[in-house]
């Protein structure tokens, strides 16, 4: 293997893990850093929506019509979330976080009851590619677009629309926002299903590459959340730079030690991390700004 | 000479920071403790065993009470040190065996470790001033981290010593506790012995731990909960109170850990799983994490009710507990047990016309 391929295989790996770090944490990230809420459930919506996507996928449907789906139900069933649950807790962190973790317990179990212990998967679409004799998955390629348009299509969300403009008011002083008519409930009903839906697109893109299973959720969530933790309140400053950096440490241990020490080595680098850093790295962005 | 020492004993068992005062609380108090003695004179040997097994988790109960419930910070990862101490106790009995009351020896071992893990821990969590969810989210990502790790160790390059640690299929085998004795040793299988084994020190722990909490560091920690800034300014160091009491109950998990090991004489990985990690927070949640001996009784009712839902029906019993925990945390933020005794205080009130 000479050098030139060396590199693309380690791009490729890292461009691998920051699609999925990206597309597994901004749903997370849309909602903690808009309303300060973690939704410990986030990895049961992510499940919810690979389901949807196998199940209308085998029904015939088209794939990406089939991962829509995916998004949408996610989105849906985060919303009844918000209106039974999650409002009534708003300004208590840990209750929601406490709270959603039954969701999530519920969702599970209640997923493996109905649908029994696993799902017949769909298979991964595309084929591969040959770059110096080794073979690629080109569908991996496509989810590293999808998660790159994910965070250009959120970036236009917020700063392009109406929805954005009034969000970003709610977030900012919420009362103020309220007095000048905005429907703040609806802001953050909305935001939170947004965040749902993207969650469900998360399960939908990698519902062709895993086995659906009713704890998959869980492959995802540790992830998801160390990057939050890691990017802090903003998706754009904070969620992508971090994917970037966990995404290449993980790259790295992976290809040195093998996936399980790609996994702990993550977590070992956030909690050093956040030792340095308590605001993540978009409270380092902003510091240096400001 | 024994009086005076026993009311100064008693006013230190009191105070702001718990329920339950007076003659008469001690008085039921005591009453709990002889019926709790009795009880084995009247039940058969596998049901003191199955209650002792309830005992043992006890203890991670009231770690938890202590980190959330008195000190603020949520750590959702007290399964973490379970585990730890649990293959711990595991791979120190399985190479020394069980003579010499080695397995106590192992007991204490275990325990510290957890104690040091989790003061590495939160040393960089505490001092890197994670609070709030971060707190939970972190530690909640090291016990899936470490079930995953011991889930992989399924491979014979995986032993330490003699103990191979068998990946998803845990550890078995190991002695349970074994305490010397002057005609011989008395091994505490789960049975009677251990059951009055473990009441003893569940009594022990809970009365140290009603003095710690009512001393001035549980004051403090208190204070640090209602507002760390406030605390701060008055001069308190915040993370070292934090860290103390993260340690403690992390102990205490930890001692949980290896009284289970011990109890089944096996651990899995899946015991620091994402539902294991769960229960701990369901326990503390739905009997009132503001208080222990709330968290004792209300873990006590929940192991109950969830070992009987799981008789009846074991899919459905941790669906029951998700929505338990949401049901209790949207209608009774304090706890169900605090609830209740709050309402029986303001029955007993309105009687006496005051």
């Amino acid at each position: 293997m000479d050098l030139l391929t060396h590199a693309f295989t380690f791009l490729y790996q890292i461009g691998d893990a920051f699609s999925f770090l990206v597309l597994s944490a901004c749903g997370l990230a849309v909602v903690f850093g808009m309303m300060g809420v973690i939704n410990l459930a986030h990895g049961e919506l992510i499940m919810c929506g690979a389901y949807v996507t196998a199940a209308s996928t085998r029904a015939g449907l088209p794939l990406p019509l089939g991962i829509l789906a995916g998004a949408l139900a996610a989105g849906a069933v985060g919303m009844v979330m918000e209106r039974l649950v999650i409002r009534h807790l708003y300004g208590r962190p840990l209750d929601t976080i406490v709270a959603t973790w039954g969701i999530s317990l519920a969702a599970t179990q209640g997923t493996l009851i109905l649908l029994g212990s696993s799902m017949p998967g769909i298979g991964t679409p595309l084929g591969s590619f040959t770059v110096g004799g080794y073979s690629y998955s080109t569908y991996r390629v496509v989810l590293m677009v999808a998660a790159v348009a994910v965070l250009a299509g959120l970036y236009l969300a917020f700063n392009a629309t109406r929805f954005g403009t009034l969000a970003r008011a709610t977030i900012q002083v919420p009362h103020m926002a309220e007095a000048l008519g905005v429907d703040t409930r609806t802001v953050y009903a909305l935001t939170f299903g947004l965040g749902a839906a993207l969650a469900g697109l998360a399960g939908g893109l990698y519902a062709p590459t895993m086995t659906i299973v009713p704890t998959m959720g869980t492959t995802f969530i540790m992830e998801a959340f160390v990057t939050v933790v890691v990017g802090g309140a903003d998706i754009f400053l904070g969620t992508a730079p971090a994917a970037l950096v966990l995404g290449t440490v993980r790259a790295l241990l992976t290809t040195w030690q093998g996936q399980l020490f790609g996994q702990i080595g993550l977590l070992v680098a956030v909690i050093l991390v956040i030792r340095v850093l308590p605001r993540g790295i978009s409270g380092l962005i902003l510091r240096e700004r400001a | 000479m024994a009086v005076t020492l026993a009311m100064t004993l008693l006013r230190r068992l009191e105070g702001p920071q718990t329920l339950g005062r007076g003659p008469a609380f001690w008085t039921a108090f005591a009453l709990v403790v002889a019926a709790a003695i009795a009880y084995p004179w009247f039940a058969d040997g596998y049901t003191v065993g199955n209650t002792a097994y309830f005992f043992c988790w006890v203890f991670m109960a009231l770690g938890l009470c202590l980190i959330w419930g008195y000190g603020g910070a949520l750590s959702f990862g007290q399964t973490a040190f379970f585990g730890l101490s649990g293959y711990a106790y595991g791979v120190l009995t399985l190479n020394v065996g069980a003579a010499y009351g080695f397995t106590l020896a192992a007991l204490v071992l275990a325990v510290a470790l957890s104690a040091v893990m989790a003061a590495l821990l939160g040393y960089f969590l505490f001092f890197g001033r994670i609070g709030g969810v971060f707190l939970g989210i972190i530690t909640l990502s090291v016990t899936l981290a470490l079930e995953r790790f011991m889930a992989q160790t399924a491979g014979p390059e995986w032993k330490i010593g003699a103990a191979r640690l068998n990946g998803y299929n845990g550890m078995s085998g190991m002695p349970p506790l074994t305490v010397p004795w002057f005609d011989g040793d008395v091994v505490l299988f789960p049975d009677v012995a251990l059951y009055y084994g473990l009441l003893a020190l569940l009594i022990v722990v809970y009365l140290a731990l009603r003095i710690l909490v009512n001393a001035r560091f549980g004051n403090v920690l208190v204070a640090i909960r209602e507002n760390p800034e406030r605390a701060e300014m008055l001069g308190y160091d915040v993370r070292r109170y934090q860290l103390a009491a993260f340690v403690i109950g992390s102990a205490l998990a930890g001692l949980s850990g290896t009284l289970y090991t011990a109890w089944g004489q096996y651990i899995t990985p899946s015991s620091m799983g994402l539902t294991a990690a769960a229960l701990p927070v369901i326990w503390v949640a739905v009997g009132g994490r503001g208080d222990l001996t709330a968290t004792l009784i209300g873990t006590l009712l929940v192991l109950g009710g969830f070992q009987a839902l799981t008789i009846y029906g074991s899919q459905y019993a941790l669906v029951v507990m998700g929505l338990l925990l949401v049901v209790v945390v949207l209608a009774a933020p304090d706890g169900l047990v605090v609830a209740g005794l709050r309402g029986l205080g303001r029955l007993r009130r309105r009687e006496t016309g005051r």
